[in-house]
């Protein structure tokens, strides 16, 4: 039986007097691909960036990688646990004022101490695997969007997560962009060693009918159907 | 005697008297006496005892050439009528049509006879020399290289350059004595009448009792004015011999020995003999001058830019007393004259730590022009878009690292136009230091001007070296950006 990566207790948030999250109990096994559905503003993205810790929660806590997320947690325990759960933005939020190369370096020296050498065949590596090898001097200006979005999931993987969180990843892209970056995605988790764990918001039913090996639909806060799921 | 602060206001006076100081039309007797005024020009500066404002009814001017002003226009049967006017502006003043007489402690030198006319001496003042109580030196010849300080276009400075000592020049009568008693300088040279007054007062100065030259303060009237030079004389021997000058020196205790002792051995030393002309020297004085500036400039600018960081910083992520404070360090610095902040540097703290004029300078630019960069980086820093603070801390960027690594390089590259204006600003406000005895660009143009009895040679070599070094700095802020510009929209979709 595999072990669970992501265990939600009770997981509780509101913004000023707005409860957003409700005591949302759920777990995913290492590995798996989870999709996170529901209509806009039923709280897909709060819960998302719970999981990191870019917004806290109230009640209840979040067991991630061996990292706990509680209402309290210190400043230094959320870097530790950050190094080990990655994430790619809606928009994607490359470092502007770096070349590729470097937006997937930086992370790579600075957290997790590598060499630039090392760093840099890591990057090379992952943007080989993502179809960019050849843009790696070029600035994230000079990128279509589903080249960014590229290269915002290879910096994420540079880092060696275990945990991958995606906010919307194909919303911005075309019909045909979306489909690329589904297939790399697609390829990422069938080939990845060790198992990488996949937790993305999406409205795109065709991603997460390809990729997930769980559904979950989040209503006005509250977790309505976790598809596989024991919570 | 007083020298007014107001450089840039003397700048634009001196260069546009010198313009049309070709048609000077200062104004004769019948002019005068038409209208029933005397004007006479004279800058409250100066203090007691020239021409003051009474602290007890201000509004209302005192001192003994106010009294010699009344009674001159008694005399010529018309009213007197002060005309405020920045010391060293005075000549170009006059010449202008400002007003109809100089009578503020206006020494007669060969120079000044070449400009204007002067009246009989009306006061006899003898230049001394102010040393520290426990110094030695025992006249001029002893102090041989050694700062001196004194005031510019004085019959001192002339005496001072004479005599190879390294004159230092101030703006105020008062502090060349402060400074003298902190120790910057090892000596004084100025009139007895400000010596008294200022100086030998001190605790820690004692004035040499041997004068070292006489002079003496004379009226001054428009060059072609012949018939009021007569008029005033006349006046002036009228006075004297009525007593009524005396009595008008002795109620201002400057009666003294002076007055009626013999003539002044020689003349009041001539001009300090220069050539006239712009010379290959005088352009390496100022090119001396734009190396200071330039100097002062880098100096407080390598400091200015990381405090602003430092502060903006603070003030944009620190807790609440550390934003407190950075605000408040922004408010006070940006809502006080950077020329008072010198002053206070230099002067006011001179007790506490004691620094070189050119230290205070780079500090007071630095602390001041800090201030203005710590708001240009709140505005850069806060440009850079949270979502970029949140990708860093995603990648697991401590609070430091993703300041450091991802919003100071961002911002950075954003104020960098505006930091690089901001530098061409300082470089320019840098001629305030002036104040603090720091003999730069502009402080140069005038000195020289006045050597050079020319306002528009040294005043254009000072603006064309300032715009030397301003405008590749304006060209390269153009530069940067042009290439900091937004970037051109994506390119279209492409499979890689």
């Amino acid at each position: 039986m595999k072990e669970s990566l992501v265990r939600l207790s009770g997981v509780g948030k509101r913004f000023g007097a707005r409860p957003v999250l409700h005591g949302i109990d759920a777990q995913v096994t290492s590995g798996s691909v989870v999709s996170l559905v529901g209509a806009s503003g039923s709280g897909k993205t709060t819960l998302l960036r719970c999981m990191n810790g870019l917004e806290a929660i109230d009640t209840g806590h979040i067991d991630v990688a061996g990292h706990r997320i509680e209402a309290r947690i210190s400043d230094a325990e959320l870097t530790r646990l950050r190094a080990d759960v990655g994430m790619v933005f809606q928009d994607y939020q490359l470092f502007p004022h770096l070349s590729v190369l470097d937006n997937l370096c930086l992370g790579q020296q600075v957290v997790r101490k590598r060499s630039r050498p090392e760093a840099e065949r890591r990057a090379c590596k992952l943007l080989e695997r993502v179809g960019l090898a050849e843009r790696r001097s070029a600035r994230p200006s000079e990128l279509s969007g589903g080249q960014r979005q590229r290269v915002a999931l290879a910096r994420a993987l540079a880092q060696d997560v275990k945990l991958l969180l995606l906010d919307e990843p194909t919303s911005a892209l075309d019909p045909r962009t979306r489909d690329e970056i589904v297939d790399i995605l697609h390829d990422l988790v069938r080939r990845s060693e060790p198992a990488l764990t996949l937790i993305l918001v999406t409205h795109d039913l065709h991603l997460a009918e390809k990729l997930a090996d769980e559904v979950w639909t989040l209503e006005a806060g509250r977790l309505v159907t976790a598809t596989g799921t024991s919570p | 005697m007083g020298r007014s602060v107001k450089a840039r206001a003397w700048l634009a006076g001196t260069i546009a008297a010198g313009l049309i100081s070709g048609q000077a039309r200062a104004a004769d007797l019948a002019e005068v006496q038409s209208r029933g005024e005397l004007r006479w020009g004279g800058d409250l500066q100066g203090g007691e005892p020239y021409v003051f404002e009474d602290e007890r009814d201000p509004g209302t001017l005192k001192g003994f050439e106010v009294e010699i002003a009344d009674a001159l226009a008694r005399e010529l049967q018309v009213r007197a009528k002060f005309v405020q006017t920045d010391w060293s502006n005075l000549v170009p003043a006059l010449e202008r049509g400002d007003f109809d007489i100089i009578l503020n402690g206006l020494e007669d030198t060969a120079e000044r006879r070449e400009r204007i006319r002067v009246s009989a001496p009306y006061f006899t003042y003898g230049e001394t020399l102010t040393i520290r109580r426990e110094s030695s030196y025992v006249g001029l010849a002893t102090l041989r290289g050694k700062p001196v300080g004194t005031l510019n276009q004085t019959v001192a400075y002339d005496l001072l350059r004479r005599a190879a000592v390294e004159p230092v020049l101030y703006e105020g009568q008062q502090e060349p004595y402060l400074d003298l008693a902190k120790g910057r300088t090892e000596a004084v040279l100025l009139d007895h009448v400000i010596a008294d007054r200022y100086g030998c007062v001190l605790q820690e100065l004692r004035c040499l009792p041997d004068d070292v030259a006489r002079g003496h303060y004379v009226v001054g009237i428009g060059k072609q004015a012949d018939a009021l030079t007569r008029a005033i004389d006349g006046a002036l021997a009228r006075l004297a011999e009525s007593g009524e000058l005396r009595g008008i020196l002795t109620r201002w205790q400057l009666w003294d020995a002076r007055q009626t002792g013999p003539a002044p051995t020689s003349r009041p030393p001539a001009a300090h003999v220069t050539e006239r002309r712009l010379t290959a020297g005088h352009l390496l004085l100022f090119l001396q001058g734009a190396w200071i500036t330039l100097l002062i400039s880098a100096f407080a600018f390598a400091l200015a830019s990381p405090l602003g960081l430092v502060l903006a910083t603070v003030r944009l992520y620190a807790g609440r007393s550390g934003r407190w404070l950075a605000a408040a360090y922004v408010e006070v610095f940006r809502g006080t004259p950077l020329l008072l902040q010198l002053y206070v540097l230099y002067f006011g703290l001179a007790d506490v730590i004691r620094l070189s004029p050119f230290t205070a300078a780079v500090l007071g630019l630095a602390l001041n022009y800090g201030a203005y960069e710590a708001e240009v980086y709140r505005a850069a820093l806060s440009a850079v878009p949270v979502g970029q603070t949140e990708a860093a801390r995603a990648l697991g960027f401590s609070f430091w690292q993703s300041l450091r690594h991802v919003v100071f390089p961002q911002a950075l590259r954003t104020a960098l136009p505006a930091v690089t204006n901001d530098f061409v600003g300082l470089l320019k406000d840098s001629s305030l230091i002036s104040v603090i005895t720091v003999v730069e660009l502009t402080k140069r143009m005038t000195i020289l001007a006045v050597e050079l009895r020319d306002w528009i040679t040294p005043g254009l070599l000072c603006a064309g070296l300032y715009f030397a070094l301003s405008f590749p700095l304006a060209r390269l802020a153009r530069r940067i950006e042009r290439r900091l510009e937004p970037a051109p929209p994506p390119a279209p979709e492409t499979p890689a």
